[in-house]
């Protein structure tokens, strides 16, 4: 267990002597996932909540859908999002394959489902409890899902972090349609592999080391927003 | 209100990132790993982007699906080491020209224990036929890269199938040169890997080069700027201007000056003009 030993103190150094190259990667890394995190909020939270207090024929179906789809394999979804981007695919003028952007696209594609299916599934146990003070009140259906989205917004935030857990940890999705271009599109996760591959295991090791504490950070940044608003409201 | 505010800010920022790389010179090589893997671009880059302002971005994947992405358009130059499918992807007219770029060599490595016996050979063939013959492991790329194409082409010659034994003494890894040799190295396989990655990967153990030598194992890297005809999206010029400095006397002689552990990865060949 030597290897990491070594991986900790290299971890250590590389955050302790400030090394630029380790905080740009990290800056993108974040801008990334947290980028697609909002995205995938956007339209999963809504999608979610719609689908949650809809009653209509095949909705088995596209609930089974949607929670087959939180199992999208990143390199699929790399390989999708490739072929649309690519300069001969159908969005190709766009010229955005190989930037941030299309990695966003990617990672949003990634874990839109997740998002949506598991807000569902919240939003599903909520409106049972309220279904029937939401008729009395004669709600219109954007009032009910809204009026939703509100109450749990707690339990949203959780899935939401599960969302944005996915989206930094993956690499088969960005490492294809951002290319690991060093200062351009190189995140954590890709430079994880690059280093793998010359070899250099301890560095590989260390700065995985450093993408666990910022997954830390960013949960206990929520952890914190949250019992600080929950404070806030029992004043 | 809040939402929709912020939702267009994201977009607002998306777009100011995405042209501001486009209004910045900048080409995309599409490239083998072992010239990235082993810092030669690192090396080389800042001395042509010092030179000429153009900023070059390397997407550093296998030879063939290096060649592929290129086909789809992706890239402003190709820079890989495979002839016969480079001079393919010229005559498909999706290169402008090929030029023979810098040499190194491919070497076979295995463990010290050496369980088929070939270490010092110099003749490839007999030593992957006394591989395969011992049926001793030998971990392959199998990823239509450049090194897998060479390394299938010399199987041909030796008259041995590796193949009939795939999952058995033959493992074909999938995966680029640095995976397959961490792979190979953990479960003790003969790997044929090029010298550059050789050199500067990290993690040898008891790994050294067992064959080496052979003029069969010779391993030319040649550069080929993509034909804007094919692919209107590619800007030549700065294109042009990179593979031209790479075979000019400055860049051959900045390939020759790059070495790892005062060793010399790439030896310079570009015709003289």
């Amino acid at each position: 267990m030597q290897g990491i030993g070594e991986a900790v103190s290299l971890a250590i150094q590389l955050v302790i002597t400030g090394n630029a190259d380790l905080f740009e990667i990290v800056a993108l890394s974040l801008r990334v996932s947290l980028s697609a995190t909002f995205f995938a909020c956007l339209i999963g939270l809504p999608l979610g909540a719609l689908v949650a207090i809809s009653r209509f024929p095949g909705r088995g179906a596209v609930l089974v859908l949607m929670n087959a789809l939180m199992g999208l394999p990143p390199v699929v979804v790399g390989l999708l999002v490739y072929l649309h981007l690519s300069r001969s695919g159908p969005l190709g003028f766009l010229g955005l394959l190989y930037t941030p952007s299309a990695m966003i696209i990617a990672q949003t594609i990634l874990i839109a489902p997740i998002v949506a299916a598991l807000s569902r599934q919240v939003l599903e146990d909520l409106h049972g409890e309220y279904a029937e003070q939401f008729r009395s009140l004669c709600l219109t259906r954007g009032q009910t899902v809204s009026a939703l989205l509100w109450d749990a917004r707690y339990s949203l935030l959780t899935v939401s972090l599960a969302g944005f857990g996915r989206a930094v940890a993956e690499v088969g999705a960005v490492i294809i349609v951002g290319g690991n271009i060093d200062h351009l599109t190189r995140v954590m996760t890709t430079a994880i592999a690059l280093e793998t591959s010359k070899g250099d295991l301890a560095l590989a090791l260390a700065l995985g080391l450093v993408l666990l504490v910022i997954a830390l950070g960013v949960n206990a940044a929520v952890q914190s927003l949250r019992m600080s608003a929950r404070r806030h409201a029992y004043v | 209100m809040k939402l929709s505010h912020t939702f267009g800010a994201s977009l607002a920022a998306l777009t100011i990132a995405t042209s501001a790389l486009a209004s910045e010179q900048s080409i995309i090589v599409q490239s083998t790993t072992s010239t990235a893997n082993s810092g030669l671009y690192d090396y080389l880059l800042p001395l042509f982007q010092d030179k000429t302002g153009i900023q070059v971005n390397v997407v550093a994947v296998g030879t063939g699906q290096a060649i592929r992405n290129a086909q789809n358009c992706d890239g402003d130059v190709l820079l890989v080491h495979a002839k016969p499918a480079e001079e393919k992807f010229v005559e498909a007219g999706f290169g402008v020209t090929r030029t023979d770029l810098m040499y190194n060599d491919f070497v076979v490595v295995g463990p010290t224990g050496d369980p088929a016996q070939v270490a010092g050979l110099t003749d490839v063939q007999e030593a992957l036929g006394k591989i395969a013959q011992a049926g001793a492991l030998f971990a392959s790329r199998g990823d239509d890269s450049g090194t897998h194409k060479k390394e299938v082409a010399l199987w041909a010659e030796t008259g041995v199938d590796p193949t009939a034994a795939s999952g058995d003494w033959y493992r074909e890894t999938g995966s680029g040169m640095g995976a397959t040799l961490n792979a190979g190295i953990g479960m003790g396989a003969y790997v044929m890997t090029d010298r550059a990655t050789w050199i500067s990967f990290a993690n040898k153990q008891d790994y050294e080069i067992k064959v080496q030598g052979d003029e069969d194992l010779f391993n030319q890297y040649g550069v080929i700027p993509v034909d804007p005809g094919k692919c209107p999206s590619v800007q030549i010029e700065a294109a042009q201007t990179f593979a031209d400095w790479l075979t000019s006397q400055e860049g051959q002689s900045a390939i020759a000056a790059y070495k790892v552990d005062d060793q010399q990865l790439f030896f310079p060949n570009a015709p003289k003009n």
